[in-house]
């Protein structure tokens, strides 16, 4: 029995800490959503898509080009940022006076577009990027050095936005900019610019999810759809447009993923997170950190 | 007025008789395909009409479809009562989702998300509990011999072909009848301003309700019928999120403000995937959601209300001046 416990236990804290591990590239895609959504007031239900077309750069990059990984990555989040960008230009900019809800359908347009078109150009087998890194064992735990950078790269990724919002001209402008729509191009600031640089910045942001996800699971076309409904979510459980709490909400629903997945199926610990999102969006509609009305 | 309803006549007697001129199996199957997806298209588009985008009826018609067939297969329920159960089982889901949201006035991208999870939901339950409905390797209701009434089998697909116009049928007469009653007023009202339409005396939260639980209803319906067609489910083409997308995507082509857009968009979309499948076989794998993506960005973009609407609009003159939440600006509720 006391040893039952105690594995159960070394099993406990792994999962945490992988879940911990998890919530730090949820938080990197929940900040590009949020960022975008706070500053256009668009949903783009194609972000994981981005993800996965960027994890495909990765792919073709090392695997056919020969380029190293961290050589390949920078060029992938610039591919992306523009692809971001071009999002923003081609299918949201004559659509920012229609209904929301027009804006986020379009976006599930490209969403079909995106993994159709990676079913067309790429096929369907799954592909992996066939970089192993080594496995840090921590007493009886494991982790995979894929996570720990994944986690550290996703944490550098969130602090360089935060720098960027916070000590650029360019920055404070965005900030502005989602504080008052109306306000800000009367004092002499060209929105179309500013929703052009988000656009990109959350490509960017995409992009370098990318290049971290491809260390951890094998890219096919429908991947997006494994961690793209679990990034709305996240968004909207933290606040669509709320950073801090998308970050929080990021690793809360982290580790109901991966504690969920301790217990039984993984797909059970989807199911709980899910669950649990329903039940919290009564309790607080607009977000964890929200002020009740 | 009266001429429409010859007009109805004529077609419908026509589409009865339909199969008795020219039986080819293939144009039978393609066509009650495309009558079971109008018919979930058309009561997407129930709820659509209105501003209440919902991404979760793909879990309602994965609800249909697999209650239907668990209950068959383990339990030797017949789909005669299995239906109405999986019917009702999608009702109580749509209400425990619906009510909080309406009663908390989770609105616009809320909304859109909340169903959302519950079409992930439904999609995650159905392959985790991959003992009894075998996971993402799908399922198959067991098989009662050649033709059973009881099971709801038929090898004939012409009887197949007269059930699903009787059903899609059912579906217009009901889009109708929600067109001609107060709900439609009720509900206008609401998608343009839920709080005026409250002052006006509206029950802003019963009046949604009631078009989600008939919206819900159907769709389980759609999806009962479409596993008993088939014979074969997965929870890919039955639940989850792309399904919803895709009624929401054929919806909007056809136009969701016009009775019979839905149909126009399941012919489209049914039509172009067959004829890129037959053009290009194998090879076609994907461009025909390559080309339904281009067609829903442009469509947003040039013609939101749709091919059917738009034509009606462009055949009618003078233009009828839109109705409110038809216009560009539909203010979305936001905290």
């Amino acid at each position: 029995m006391q040893s039952f416990l105690d594995i159960f236990d070394i099993y406990f804290l792994e999962a945490v800490i992988n879940g911990i591990l998890l919530g730090g590239v949820l938080a990197l895609l929940a900040l590009g959503l949020n960022l975008i959504f706070g500053v256009i007031d668009v949903t783009w239900i194609c972000y994981a898509e981005l993800v996965m077309i960027g994890m495909y750069g990765m792919y073709y990059l090392v695997q056919y080009f020969g380029l190293p990984y961290w050589a390949a990555a920078p060029l992938v989040i610039l591919l992306v940022a523009l692809l971001g960008a071009a999002l923003h230009f081609l299918v949201i900019a004559p659509l920012l006076t229609a209904p929301p809800i027009n804006q986020l359908l379009a976006t599930g347009g490209v969403l079909f577009i995106l993994q159709s078109f990676a079913t067309v150009a790429f096929g369907i087998d799954f592909k992996n990027l066939g970089i192993r890194l080594p496995v840090l064992s921590l007493g009886d735990m494991n982790f995979s050095y894929a996570r720990l950078l994944s986690f550290a790269a996703a944490l550098l990724g969130m602090i360089g936005v935060y720098l960027f919002l916070t000590r650029t001209f360019t920055g404070t402008a965005i900030r502005a900019i989602a504080q008052d729509r109306q306000i800000m191009p009367l004092m002499g600031v060209d929105p179309k610019r500013l929703y052009l640089i988000t656009s990109a910045i959350g490509g960017g942001l995409a992009g370098l999810a990318a290049c971290l996800l491809v260390l951890q699971y094998d890219v096919h076309p429908f991947v997006g759809l494994s961690f793209g409904p679990i990034t709305f979510l996240i968004c909207v459980l933290g606040g669509l447009g709320n950073f801090i709490g998308g970050f929080i909400a990021a690793f809360v629903f982290a580790e109901i993923i991966s504690l969920g997945g301790l217990f039984s199926d993984l797909e059970w610990g989807y199911v709980l997170a899910f669950g649990f999102f329903i039940v919290m969006m009564f309790i607080r509609p607009a977000g964890l950190l929200a002020r009740r009305s | 007025m009266s001429r429409q309803v010859k007009a109805w006549i004529v077609a419908l007697i026509a589409l009865v008789a339909l199969p008795f001129v020219h039986s080819d199996p293939y144009h039978l199957h393609l066509l009650v395909l495309i009558l079971i997806w109008s018919f979930a298209y058309t009561s997407w588009s129930i709820m659509g009409r209105f501003g209440l985008v919902s991404l979760g009826h793909g879990g309602f018609l994965g609800i249909g479809a697999y209650v239907t067939a668990l209950l068959w297969n383990d339990l030797g329920i017949s789909p005669w009562l299995g239906i109405p159960l999986s019917m009702a089982t999608a009702g109580v889901l749509a209400l425990i989702v619906a009510y909080p949201c309406f009663r908390f006035r989770i609105t616009g991208h809320y909304f859109v998300l909340v169903t959302l999870a519950l079409s992930g939901i439904v999609l995650q339950v159905i392959t985790a509990t991959r003992d009894y409905t075998g996971g993402s390797l799908g399922y198959t209701p067991r098989r009662a011999g050649s033709s059973s009434i009881v099971a709801l089998q038929f090898d004939d697909k012409v009887i197949w072909y007269l059930i699903a116009l009787a059903v899609w049928l059912a579906g217009i007469v009901i889009w109708h009848w929600i067109d001609r009653s107060m709900i439609r007023h009720a509900m206008e009202a609401i998608s343009e301003d839920e709080d005026a339409a409250a002052a006006a005396g509206v029950n802003v939260t019963a009046e949604k309700l009631k078009i989600t639980l008939i919206s819900a209803l159907m769709t389980a319906l759609a999806g009962a019928l479409y596993c008993q067609y088939q014979m074969f489910i997965s929870p890919d083409t039955v639940s989850g999120i792309a399904v919803s997308l895709q009624m929401v995507f054929a919806a909007i082509v056809g136009g969701v403000y016009v009775a019979l857009g839905p149909t126009v968009g399941a012919i489209i979309t049914i039509l172009l995937a067959e004829v890129l499948r037959i053009g290009f076989g194998t090879k076609a794998v994907g461009w025909d959601n390559l080309v339904y993506g281009v067609l829903l960005v442009l469509f947003i973009i040039f013609l939101p209300k749709g091919i059917l609407g738009s034509v009606i609009d462009w055949t009618k003159s003078p233009p009828k001046p839109p109705r409110g939440h038809e216009q560009e600006t539909v203010p979305v509720a936001r905290r």
